[in-house]
């Protein structure tokens, strides 16, 4: 236990310092936001991450968020389990048509108000995979999406300062 | 590295009873044989206790040919039956190896060839986004498809049931709770004990196969790295592998060594995310913590050294992307002499836990008959005993040049996998620093040759989890006839319905996460 003490003491905290992104910065990053949260939201949105055909390379990313040197939490964004207590879907992957159906419903069981953000190119424009027999290609040819950040995977620092970028807090 | 003298043993006891052409493809041994036999191979081979590797279709102007892959001491043979369109029809390996079983219903849906005797001729693959016989892997299937409107649930799925007092199912999925790819679960308990699990896998099924065809090298590589994004570097190095024996190019041994390091650099970054996913799934966050630490550190290396985090297309048809510099081989160095030092000091909390200890040891059994009956691969082959490493028993450049050490347990339990990857990250460490003391000076990228209409190349390489299988052929000018990534997740999938029985509901997580399947790189 003692080990484990001095570990946690000597390792120290290793969170970053985080500028709330402008809006110039967001459109060099490629990131495109249609809507902004409505501002009794802000400061706490809860996000349910989907993966709608994805290479699981976002998803390592998104993983990214939650770890210490970026801390999202302490913004107030956090991942939820299920769409009913989400107020955001983070959306990746080409839609395959074998998740179309799970998609929607998702998206159905999400309450309103909700936002869509699509992570990724795939789920941006379709990406690699594009459109296909298999798949429905970009998120937003299925259900409708708020706010877009590009990347091959976005990076945990794009996918950052798309999201509050979303909410418009001053951190 | 193997002297054995088998495949010939092995061909005079098959010339026996079978006719068998062998043509020598490059290093592997194309062994091609008559339809009616395919089970009576099969048979043989597993007398002489041969692994099942793969197996794959490709349609060639009216015919297809049907591949399986063994392997037996470092030594792989690719069998071969060509057969008529008209009627597609052989009998089943799968009845022999089970390894077999789901890649022949995959190729039954995406061809239409029937596995006469199949022990389980459910669909796999397909759902609903296309119509029951209509295949897509065939020549006259339109990439597009026939899609009308929302493809439907796949709703009437014959799982199996239970019945009786006291039982009772759990679906799970596809969307799960946490941060991850999407697939079904079904459950059958009673109280929380597992008394079946089943896999209903597919949703992430993207048509990778059936969208590489009609590329180029590049744009091929480019998809590869995208099979399953957590390994990008090996998929992509299969892919690349096989286009340039196909295309008769040697890679620059600069290039073979920078391959190494991409590579053993994805497997440290996936074995320490794991290693600290496993303890988080057991509520030992100071693991979670530190090892997320770890990790983040590494990618980001990557990304000053070679420009991207998880290192995406940095492996080409030819070579590399992306050069080292003598400052970023110093980097590299120090940055493993720190990380050792960590390792140690974390690693020690971590086996001297003893909630871990409860937790971990003894659950999600897999036991060693049943990880060699499935073909299990990589750790979660070598944690049940499995001592099978394609860099140490059939090495390719650069670890022809290389003593790799592969750490095996035999325990089979989610600690012992645990332990495993861990071994693997010092074991990588230590290639790492080797490949940089013996990089040698000069071109990072060969000229690319257009290799003839027809010439087909596979290649075979230990990505993290395992074993990659890549075949690939081609049309004239260049273009892609045929690309089959086999991800060891194909094979290490099976495996988890194994090693959950009997544990409880609430460990399956833990266990799922102990095996990381990548449903990307099964459902293709």
């Amino acid at each position: 236990m003692l080990r484990i003490f001095k570990k946690i003491l000597t390792t120290g905290v290793v969170t970053e310092r985080f500028k709330t992104p402008k809006d110039d910065e967001l459109e060099q990053l490629g990131i495109e936001i249609k809507r902004h949260i409505d501002k009794r939201f802000s400061g706490s949105i809860a996000i349910r991450q989907v993966d709608a055909g994805s290479c699981n390379g976002c998803e390592l990313e998104i993983h990214a968020l939650n770890n210490p040197f970026y801390d999202i939490e302490r913004f107030g964004v956090h991942f939820v389990a299920s769409p009913r207590h989400a107020d955001v879907l983070l959306v990746t992957g080409p839609v395959s048509r074998h998740m179309q159906t799970a998609l929607l419903r998702t998206y159905e069981a999400t309450p309103n108000p909700k936002w869509v953000v699509a992570a990724g190119d795939c789920a941006v424009c379709g990406g690699e995979f594009g459109v296909s027999y298999a798949s429905c290609g970009a998120v937003s040819n299925v259900i409708p999406v708020d706010l877009v950040i590009p990347g091959c995977p976005p990076t945990p620092l794009a996918l950052m300062k798309g999201l509050l970028g979303l909410m418009k807090v001053s951190a | 590295m193997s002297s054995s003298n088998w495949t010939a043993d092995f061909l005079a006891r098959l010339s026996a009873g079978m006719a068998v052409a062998e043509i020598e493809l490059s290093s592997v041994k194309l062994w091609q044989i008559e339809s009616h036999a395919w089970q009576r191979f099969a048979e043989l081979a597993m007398q002489q206790k041969l692994r099942w590797a793969a197996g794959w279709a490709e349609h060639v102007q009216n015919r297809f040919f049907i591949n399986a892959c063994f392997e037996k001491q470092g030594e792989y043979i690719l069998l071969r039956t060509i057969i008529d369109d008209s009627n597609p029809e052989l009998p089943s390996q799968a009845t022999v190896y089970p390894a077999a079983n789901r890649s022949e219903r995959h190729t039954q849906d995406m061809f239409g060839i029937r596995f006469i005797g199949h022990p389980d001729n459910r669909r796999w693959t397909r759902h609903q986004a296309w119509i029951e016989n209509s295949y897509p892997l065939r020549k006259d299937f339109p990439v597009q498809g026939m899609p009308v409107g929302i493809t439907p649930p796949d709703m009437h799925y014959p799982f199996i049931k239970s019945h009786g007092a006291g039982t009772y199912e759990i679906p799970v999925g596809p969307v799960h709770a946490g941060i991850i790819e999407p697939g079904h679960f079904r459950f059958q308990a009673v109280g929380e004990l597992i008394l079946n699990l089943e896999e209903r896998l597919g949703y992430v099924h993207k048509g990778i196969e059936k969208i590489a065809e009609g590329r180029e090298p590049e744009s091929l590589a480019r998809l590869a790295g995208r099979v399953s994004g957590d390994t990008t570097v090996g998929h992509c190095w299969a892919a690349c592998m096989a286009m340039e024996w196909a295309a008769g190019i040697t890679v620059p041994p600069r290039a073979s060594f920078i391959r190494g390091i991409l590579a053993e650099r994805e497997r440290v970054a996936n074995h320490m995310g794991d290693i600290g996913a496993i303890c988080n799934d057991v509520a030992f966050v100071f693991a979670q913590m530190q090892f997320t630490r770890l990790r983040e550190l590494w990618l980001r290396t990557n990304a000053t050294v070679f420009g991207h985090r998880l290192l995406m297309d940095r492996i080409i048809p030819g070579g590399v992307a992306c050069d080292l510099s003598d400052e970023s081989c110093t980097l590299i160095k120090k940055e493993i002499v720190e990380l050792r030092k960590e390792l140690d000091e974390v690693i020690l909390a971590i086996d001297l836990n003893s909630s871990l200890e409860d937790r971990l040891y003894t659950a999600g059994f897999l036991s060693e008959e049943i990880a060699a009956a499935f073909g299990t691969l990589g750790y979660v082959g070598r944690a049940s005993g499995q001592d099978k490493d394609v860099r140490r028993d059939a090495p390719y450049a650069p670890y022809d040049q290389a003593t790799v050490k592969v750490g095996v347990e035999n325990q089979g339990d989610i600690a012992s996998r645990l332990w495993v990857r861990y071994k693997e990250i010092r074991a990588a460490l230590r290639l790492i620093e080797g490949f940089i003391d013996q990089l040698v000076a000069g071109d990072i990228r060969s000229e690319w040759r257009i290799p003839p209409a027809g010439s087909e190349g596979l290649g075979i390489v230990e990505g993290w989890r395992g074993e990659i299988i890549c075949h690939i052929r081609f049309d004239a000018d260049n273009k892609i006839a045929r690309f089959y990534p086999r991800d060891p997740s194909q094979l290490n999938w099976p495996a988890l319905e194994k090693l959950v029985l009997n544990n409880i509901v609430p460990d399956f997580p833990v266990c799922n996460k102990s095996l990381n399947g990548s449903y990307s790189g099964n459902d293709l």
